[in-house]
């Protein structure tokens, strides 16, 4: 992966598949440039023998091959600068899923096109699950949420072409200010 | 600054051409893009964002985009299927935001398609 953006796209897809109705992306960088990326679902959870499985890249629940390596890849990049991962599930409850990156570190990947994340996963699952991005620094924070937006549609789907635009202009106007384009 | 109150707008341009689209659904053109793991890391994301754009821009209304999971042939993502309607699945493979272009305007508007990006192409390499 090049870039946060694109792990938070393919771990939020994990929640997903767990038929979650909810899915709540953090983006947080304190003062000195610690990172904290969560992913948290009220999806199906899962197991304490599953979840010991998750971090290996050769546990997955797909039929198609033996490898799964979402989490694998994310927990590389993380250590990589310092930072660590964590999981926690109940099952029936819900995943959350945190990362901790050191931005200091030369490791430290971008972050990427986050708006584009955001509004791809709005876009490709317009039945829901509905999913919040809140994001802070020292610069301030934002919160978007796609239960408004689709509240404000009505009855309008929210893979609508001119609706995605709309939500990628708006997150990338919000997050602007924030990281300033990049995360540091 | 954007507002909510700019998707009120949209949904009272769209509405109706919704409804429209819901009760011919033998036009509907789908494309599906793969966005697993592997598709993510080779690029799916732009490439999804550059079909929903073109899309945008040329306002084709009966066009929609989605994804599917990892199908086994990681090394030629980013992997984007195309159907039309009446017409066999046209997979192309290697997919980036600059081939979109003509894959919509001369397989999605006309109704050919880009023989040379296809996986036929690709595997005859």
């Amino acid at each position: 992966m090049r870039d946060l953006s694109l792990h938070i796209l393919d771990l939020a897809e994990n929640s997903v598949r767990a038929r979650a109705t909810l899915v709540r992306i953090g983006v947080k960088a304190d003062e000195k440039r610690l990172i904290t990326l969560t992913i948290a679902d009220d999806g199906c959870g899962m197991s304490p023998e599953l979840l010991r499985t998750v971090m290996s890249p050769f546990g997955t629940t797909r039929t198609t091959r033996k490898v799964g390596l979402g989490i694998p890849l994310m927990a590389q990049n993380a250590r990589l600068t310092g930072g660590d991962i964590a999981i926690e599930s109940q099952e029936g409850k819900g995943t959350t899923f945190t990362a901790t990156l050191h931005g200091d570190s030369i490791d430290c990947l971008p972050l990427g096109d986050l708006a584009g994340t955001v509004a791809s996963l709005v876009t490709l699952h317009p039945d829901g699950p509905d999913f919040v991005l809140e994001c802070s620094s020292p610069k301030g924070s934002m919160c978007f949420d796609s239960r408004e937006v689709r509240a404000a549609l009505g009855g309008v789907p929210l893979n609508e072409p001119e609706v995605a635009a709309w939500m990628l202009d708006s997150i990338r106007e919000e997050l602007e200010p924030i990281f300033g384009g990049v995360i540091l | 600054m954007k507002s909510l109150a700019e998707l009120e707008a949209i949904r009272q341009r769209t509405l109706e051409r919704i409804n429209l689209r819901r009760e011919d659904e033998s036009t509907n053109i789908r494309v599906v893009i793969g966005m697993a793991t592997c598709g993510i890391a080779a690029g799916a994301r732009p490439v999804m964002m550059a079909f929903m754009d073109e899309i945008n821009k040329r306002g084709l209304k009966e066009v929609t985009v989605s994804q599917t999971g990892c199908i086994g042939m990681c090394r030629l993502e980013p992997m984007v299927d195309v159907y039309l309607p009446g017409k066999e699945k046209v997979t192309y493979v290697h997919m980036t935001p600059e081939k979109v272009g003509r894959v919509v305007a001369e397989h999605i508007v006309n109704g050919r398609p880009v023989t040379e990006y296809t996986i036929g192409a690709a595997e005859d390499k």
